[in-house]
Protein backbone atom coordinates (compact mmCIF):
# COMPACT_ATOMS: atom_id res chain seq x y z
CA UNK A 1 0.00 0.00 0.00
CA UNK A 2 2.07 2.90 -1.28
CA UNK A 3 -1.01 4.96 -2.06
CA UNK A 4 -0.43 7.10 1.04
CA UNK A 5 2.98 8.16 -0.32
CA UNK A 6 1.27 8.92 -3.63
CA UNK A 7 -1.42 10.98 -1.89
CA UNK A 8 1.26 12.97 -0.02
CA UNK A 9 3.08 13.68 -3.29
CA UNK A 10 -0.23 14.88 -4.73
CA UNK A 11 -0.74 17.26 -1.83
CA UNK A 12 2.71 18.78 -2.39
CA UNK A 13 1.88 19.43 -6.02
CA UNK A 14 -1.58 20.80 -5.22
CA UNK A 15 -0.02 23.16 -2.67
CA UNK A 16 2.35 24.45 -5.34
CA UNK A 17 -0.52 25.03 -7.74
CA UNK A 18 -2.74 26.73 -5.20
CA UNK A 19 0.00 29.21 -4.43
CA UNK A 20 -0.07 30.20 -8.12
CA UNK A 21 -3.86 30.00 -8.38
CA UNK A 22 -5.44 31.14 -5.10
CA UNK A 23 -8.93 29.93 -4.26
CA UNK A 24 -10.70 26.84 -2.95
CA UNK A 25 -9.78 23.58 -4.60
CA UNK A 26 -13.08 21.87 -5.49
CA UNK A 27 -11.82 18.87 -7.35
CA UNK A 28 -8.58 17.09 -8.07
CA UNK A 29 -8.56 15.32 -11.43
CA UNK A 30 -6.25 12.36 -11.97
CA UNK A 31 -5.48 9.91 -14.74
CA UNK A 32 -4.39 6.50 -13.49
CA UNK A 33 -3.34 3.77 -15.87
CA UNK A 34 -4.17 0.15 -15.11
CA UNK A 35 -0.46 -0.62 -15.30
CA UNK A 36 0.65 2.24 -13.01
CA UNK A 37 0.77 0.04 -9.92
CA UNK A 38 -1.71 2.28 -8.13
CA UNK A 39 -5.14 1.13 -7.02
CA UNK A 40 -7.86 3.77 -7.32
CA UNK A 41 -9.83 2.63 -4.27
CA UNK A 42 -6.73 2.46 -2.08
CA UNK A 43 -5.78 5.93 -3.31
CA UNK A 44 -9.23 7.32 -2.39
CA UNK A 45 -8.81 5.86 1.08
CA UNK A 46 -5.29 7.27 1.43
CA UNK A 47 -6.41 10.65 0.10
CA UNK A 48 -9.04 10.96 2.87
CA UNK A 49 -6.28 10.49 5.43
CA UNK A 50 -3.68 12.63 3.69
CA UNK A 51 -5.87 15.65 3.00
CA UNK A 52 -7.42 15.83 6.50
CA UNK A 53 -6.44 19.10 8.11
CA UNK A 54 -5.19 20.60 4.83
CA UNK A 55 -7.06 23.30 2.86
CA UNK A 56 -7.99 20.52 0.38
CA UNK A 57 -9.95 18.36 2.82
CA UNK A 58 -13.20 19.13 0.98
CA UNK A 59 -11.80 18.59 -2.51
CA UNK A 60 -13.34 15.80 -4.55
CA UNK A 61 -11.05 13.21 -6.10
CA UNK A 62 -11.98 12.47 -9.71
CA UNK A 63 -10.09 9.50 -11.09
CA UNK A 64 -10.09 8.62 -14.76
CA UNK A 65 -8.93 5.04 -15.22
CA UNK A 66 -6.83 4.59 -18.35
CA UNK A 67 -7.00 1.15 -19.95
CA UNK A 68 -3.93 -0.48 -21.40
CA UNK A 69 -3.36 0.31 -25.04
CA UNK A 70 -0.56 -1.30 -27.01
CA UNK A 71 0.63 -1.39 -30.60
CA UNK A 72 2.12 -4.41 -32.28
CA UNK A 73 5.51 -3.50 -33.74
CA UNK A 74 5.10 -6.22 -36.38
CA UNK A 75 1.61 -5.87 -37.82
CA UNK A 76 0.71 -2.43 -36.49
CA UNK A 77 -2.46 -3.66 -34.78
CA UNK A 78 -3.50 -1.47 -31.86
CA UNK A 79 -5.37 -3.26 -29.11
CA UNK A 80 -6.34 -3.02 -25.47
CA UNK A 81 -5.30 -6.26 -23.77
CA UNK A 82 -5.64 -7.41 -20.20
CA UNK A 83 -2.51 -6.51 -18.24
CA UNK A 84 -1.57 -10.17 -17.86
CA UNK A 85 -1.72 -11.11 -21.55
CA UNK A 86 -0.04 -8.58 -23.80
CA UNK A 87 0.66 -10.51 -27.00
CA UNK A 88 -0.87 -9.32 -30.29
CA UNK A 89 -4.24 -11.04 -30.91
CA UNK A 90 -3.73 -10.85 -34.69
CA UNK A 91 -0.20 -12.09 -35.31
CA UNK A 92 0.69 -13.32 -31.75
CA UNK A 93 3.92 -11.29 -31.67
CA UNK A 94 4.78 -11.19 -27.96
CA UNK A 95 6.56 -7.82 -27.61
CA UNK A 96 4.18 -4.89 -27.77
CA UNK A 97 4.80 -1.16 -27.55
CA UNK A 98 2.82 0.37 -24.71
CA UNK A 99 0.90 3.45 -25.84
CA UNK A 100 -1.14 4.10 -22.71
CA UNK A 101 -1.95 2.57 -19.35
CA UNK A 102 1.08 3.51 -17.25
CA UNK A 103 -0.12 7.05 -16.40
CA UNK A 104 -0.02 8.37 -12.87
CA UNK A 105 -0.88 11.95 -13.56
CA UNK A 106 -2.31 14.96 -11.81
CA UNK A 107 -4.30 16.27 -14.76
CA UNK A 108 -6.05 19.37 -13.48
CA UNK A 109 -7.64 21.13 -10.54
CA UNK A 110 -11.00 22.86 -10.29
CA UNK A 111 -10.54 25.98 -8.23
CA UNK A 112 -13.24 28.37 -6.98
CA UNK A 113 -11.95 31.88 -7.12
CA UNK B 1 -16.34 31.40 -10.36
CA UNK B 2 -14.87 27.95 -10.87
CA UNK B 3 -11.88 27.62 -13.12
CA UNK B 4 -10.05 24.58 -14.37
CA UNK B 5 -6.30 24.74 -13.84
CA UNK B 6 -4.40 22.37 -16.13
CA UNK B 7 -1.50 20.68 -14.35
CA UNK B 8 -0.65 17.58 -16.40
CA UNK B 9 2.27 16.46 -14.33
CA UNK B 10 3.37 13.05 -13.14
CA UNK B 11 2.36 12.59 -9.51
CA UNK B 12 5.75 11.07 -8.76
CA UNK B 13 7.55 13.83 -10.66
CA UNK B 14 9.83 14.58 -7.74
CA UNK B 15 10.95 10.95 -7.56
CA UNK B 16 11.34 10.74 -11.33
CA UNK B 17 13.51 13.87 -11.44
CA UNK B 18 15.73 12.64 -8.63
CA UNK B 19 15.99 9.16 -10.20
CA UNK B 20 17.11 10.75 -13.46
CA UNK B 21 19.82 12.68 -11.59
CA UNK B 22 20.95 9.49 -9.86
CA UNK B 23 21.07 7.66 -13.19
CA UNK B 24 23.27 10.43 -14.62
CA UNK B 25 25.58 10.17 -11.61
CA UNK B 26 25.81 6.39 -11.97
CA UNK B 27 26.62 6.64 -15.68
CA UNK B 28 29.24 9.34 -15.08
CA UNK B 29 30.88 7.20 -12.37
CA UNK B 30 30.76 4.08 -14.59
CA UNK B 31 29.00 2.13 -11.86
CA UNK B 32 26.48 -0.49 -12.90
CA UNK B 33 23.43 -0.28 -10.65
CA UNK B 34 21.10 -3.27 -10.43
CA UNK B 35 18.04 -3.40 -8.23
CA UNK B 36 16.22 -6.49 -6.99
CA UNK B 37 12.51 -6.74 -6.29
CA UNK B 38 10.40 -9.68 -5.16
CA UNK B 39 7.94 -10.82 -2.56
CA UNK B 40 9.32 -11.38 0.95
CA UNK B 41 11.11 -14.68 1.28
CA UNK B 42 11.86 -15.33 -2.38
CA UNK B 43 15.58 -15.35 -1.70
CA UNK B 44 16.85 -11.86 -2.59
CA UNK B 45 19.32 -11.69 0.26
CA UNK B 46 20.56 -15.25 -0.16
CA UNK B 47 21.02 -14.72 -3.89
CA UNK B 48 22.88 -11.46 -3.34
CA UNK B 49 25.05 -12.98 -0.63
CA UNK B 50 26.06 -15.73 -3.03
CA UNK B 51 26.52 -13.41 -5.99
CA UNK B 52 28.63 -10.93 -4.08
CA UNK B 53 30.86 -13.53 -2.50
CA UNK B 54 31.47 -15.04 -5.95
CA UNK B 55 32.39 -11.79 -7.68
CA UNK B 56 33.97 -9.83 -4.79
CA UNK B 57 37.47 -10.88 -5.78
CA UNK B 58 37.23 -9.47 -9.30
CA UNK B 59 34.87 -6.50 -8.89
CA UNK B 60 34.47 -3.58 -6.55
CA UNK B 61 30.96 -3.87 -5.16
CA UNK B 62 28.60 -2.23 -2.72
CA UNK B 63 25.05 -2.89 -1.68
CA UNK B 64 22.06 -1.05 -0.27
CA UNK B 65 19.37 -3.09 1.33
CA UNK B 66 15.86 -1.96 2.22
CA UNK B 67 13.60 -3.35 4.91
CA UNK B 68 10.91 -1.92 7.15
CA UNK B 69 12.93 -2.81 10.24
CA UNK B 70 16.10 -4.55 11.48
CA UNK B 71 19.61 -4.52 10.08
CA UNK B 72 19.71 -8.30 9.69
CA UNK B 73 20.03 -8.32 5.91
CA UNK B 74 22.85 -5.78 5.90
CA UNK B 75 24.66 -7.89 8.49
CA UNK B 76 24.28 -10.94 6.26
CA UNK B 77 25.44 -9.13 3.15
CA UNK B 78 28.42 -7.55 4.85
CA UNK B 79 29.92 -11.01 5.17
CA UNK B 80 30.31 -10.95 1.39
CA UNK B 81 31.28 -7.31 0.85
CA UNK B 82 32.55 -4.49 2.99
CA UNK B 83 30.38 -1.69 1.72
CA UNK B 84 26.81 -2.43 2.74
CA UNK B 85 24.22 -0.06 4.08
CA UNK B 86 20.79 -0.88 5.41
CA UNK B 87 17.92 1.46 4.62
CA UNK B 88 15.20 1.01 7.23
CA UNK B 89 12.03 2.48 5.82
CA UNK B 90 9.91 2.34 8.99
CA UNK B 91 6.39 1.87 7.73
CA UNK B 92 7.11 2.53 4.06
CA UNK B 93 6.68 -0.44 1.77
CA UNK B 94 9.19 0.50 -0.95
CA UNK B 95 12.45 2.33 -1.58
CA UNK B 96 12.36 5.65 -3.40
CA UNK B 97 15.01 7.74 -5.12
CA UNK B 98 15.37 10.08 -2.13
CA UNK B 99 16.26 7.18 0.18
CA UNK B 100 18.88 5.97 -2.29
CA UNK B 101 20.36 9.44 -2.66
CA UNK B 102 20.64 9.81 1.11
CA UNK B 103 22.06 6.31 1.65
CA UNK B 104 24.84 6.97 -0.87
CA UNK B 105 26.27 9.89 1.13
CA UNK B 106 29.99 9.57 1.55
CA UNK B 107 30.43 6.70 -0.89
CA UNK B 108 32.77 7.19 -3.82
CA UNK B 109 30.73 5.86 -6.72
CA UNK B 110 33.60 6.06 -9.19
CA UNK B 111 35.48 3.50 -7.10
CA UNK B 112 32.74 0.92 -7.68
CA UNK B 113 31.92 -1.49 -10.51
CA UNK B 114 28.57 -2.66 -9.17
CA UNK B 115 26.03 -1.24 -6.79
CA UNK B 116 23.27 -3.68 -5.87
CA UNK B 117 20.03 -2.42 -4.39
CA UNK B 118 17.78 -4.87 -2.60
CA UNK B 119 14.30 -3.40 -2.42
CA UNK B 120 11.77 -4.04 0.34
CA UNK B 121 10.11 -7.43 -0.15
CA UNK B 122 6.91 -6.40 -1.89
CA UNK B 123 5.55 -7.20 -5.35
CA UNK B 124 3.31 -4.16 -5.63
CA UNK B 125 4.63 -0.84 -4.41
CA UNK B 126 8.26 -0.78 -5.63
CA UNK B 127 7.02 -0.91 -9.22
CA UNK B 128 6.03 2.78 -9.19
CA UNK B 129 9.39 4.13 -8.01
CA UNK B 130 12.34 4.59 -10.34
CA UNK B 131 15.59 4.37 -8.35
CA UNK B 132 17.88 5.37 -11.20
CA UNK B 133 19.00 1.78 -11.66
CA UNK B 134 20.32 0.46 -14.95
CA UNK B 135 18.54 -2.87 -14.59
CA UNK B 136 15.63 -4.00 -12.45
CA UNK B 137 15.60 -7.69 -11.65
CA UNK B 138 12.45 -9.41 -10.41
CA UNK B 139 12.89 -12.63 -8.46
CA UNK B 140 10.33 -15.42 -8.40
CA UNK B 141 11.11 -18.46 -6.30
CA UNK B 142 10.14 -21.95 -7.37
CA UNK B 143 8.19 -22.31 -4.13
CA UNK B 144 5.89 -19.38 -4.90
CA UNK B 145 3.91 -20.86 -7.76
CA UNK B 146 4.09 -20.43 -11.50
CA UNK B 147 1.29 -17.89 -11.79
CA UNK B 148 2.79 -15.15 -9.57
CA UNK B 149 3.57 -12.99 -12.65
CA UNK B 150 -0.09 -13.10 -13.72
CA UNK B 151 -1.17 -12.01 -10.24
CA UNK B 152 1.37 -9.16 -10.04
CA UNK B 153 1.78 -8.03 -13.64
CA UNK B 154 2.99 -4.48 -12.97
CA UNK B 155 6.19 -5.43 -11.18
CA UNK B 156 7.06 -7.92 -13.92
CA UNK B 157 6.20 -5.42 -16.59
CA UNK B 158 8.53 -2.79 -15.14
CA UNK B 159 11.46 -5.21 -14.71
CA UNK B 160 14.19 -6.09 -17.18
CA UNK B 161 15.17 -9.57 -16.07
CA UNK B 162 13.35 -12.38 -14.26
CA UNK B 163 15.31 -14.69 -12.00
CA UNK B 164 13.64 -17.91 -10.95
CA UNK B 165 15.29 -18.68 -7.60
CA UNK B 166 15.46 -21.83 -5.44
CA UNK B 167 15.42 -23.88 -8.62
CA UNK B 168 16.97 -26.76 -6.66
CA UNK B 169 13.54 -27.13 -5.00
CA UNK B 170 11.64 -27.30 -8.30
CA UNK B 171 11.10 -31.01 -8.24
CA UNK B 172 10.17 -31.18 -4.56
CA UNK B 173 7.44 -28.56 -4.94
CA UNK B 174 6.39 -29.75 -8.41
CA UNK B 175 7.28 -26.41 -9.94
CA UNK B 176 6.37 -26.36 -13.62
CA UNK B 177 9.12 -24.42 -15.39
CA UNK B 178 7.29 -24.15 -18.67
CA UNK B 179 4.18 -22.66 -17.10
CA UNK B 180 6.31 -20.18 -15.14
CA UNK B 181 8.14 -19.05 -18.28
CA UNK B 182 4.81 -18.75 -20.08
CA UNK B 183 3.35 -16.59 -17.26
CA UNK B 184 6.35 -14.27 -17.32
CA UNK B 185 6.22 -13.97 -21.09
CA UNK B 186 2.53 -13.29 -21.07
CA UNK B 187 2.99 -10.30 -18.77
CA UNK B 188 6.33 -9.05 -20.07
CA UNK B 189 6.79 -10.55 -23.51
CA UNK B 190 10.39 -11.16 -24.47
CA UNK B 191 11.82 -10.71 -20.97
CA UNK B 192 15.03 -12.59 -20.34
CA UNK B 193 14.59 -15.36 -17.76
CA UNK B 194 17.34 -17.14 -15.82
CA UNK B 195 16.97 -19.97 -13.33
CA UNK B 196 19.27 -19.99 -10.32
CA UNK B 197 19.97 -21.74 -7.07
CA UNK B 198 22.07 -19.86 -4.54
CA UNK B 199 22.38 -23.12 -2.65
CA UNK B 200 23.81 -25.34 -5.40
CA UNK B 201 25.27 -22.53 -7.51
CA UNK B 202 23.22 -23.57 -10.56
CA UNK B 203 22.73 -20.69 -12.99
CA UNK B 204 25.00 -18.34 -11.03
CA UNK B 205 27.64 -18.23 -13.73
CA UNK B 206 25.14 -17.24 -16.43
CA UNK B 207 23.70 -14.55 -14.17
CA UNK B 208 27.15 -13.12 -13.41
CA UNK B 209 28.00 -13.12 -17.11
CA UNK B 210 24.82 -11.19 -17.88
CA UNK B 211 25.57 -8.59 -15.18
CA UNK B 212 29.18 -8.29 -16.28
CA UNK B 213 28.05 -7.65 -19.85
CA UNK B 214 26.48 -4.43 -18.55
CA UNK B 215 29.81 -3.06 -17.33
CA UNK B 216 31.32 -0.32 -19.41
CA UNK B 217 34.78 -1.37 -20.58
CA UNK B 218 37.35 1.01 -19.10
Amino acid sequence: MHELSIALSMIEQIEEQSEKHPGTVRSVNLRIGVLSGVDAEALRFAWEIACAGTPFAEAKLVIESIPLSVRCPRCGETHSPDIWALACPRCITPEQDILAGTELELTSLEIDT
Amino acid sequence: MTRLVEVRSAILKENDVLARKLRERFVAAHVCVISFVSSPGSGKTTFLEKLMSRIAARHRIAALVGDLATENDAARLSRACAQVRQITTGTICHLDAKMIDKALEGWKLDELDFLFIENVGNLVCPSSYDLGEQMRVVLLSATEGEDKPLKYPTIFNTSDLALITKIDLAEAVEFDRETAHRSINSVRPGMKILEVSAKTGAGMEATEALFESLLVPV
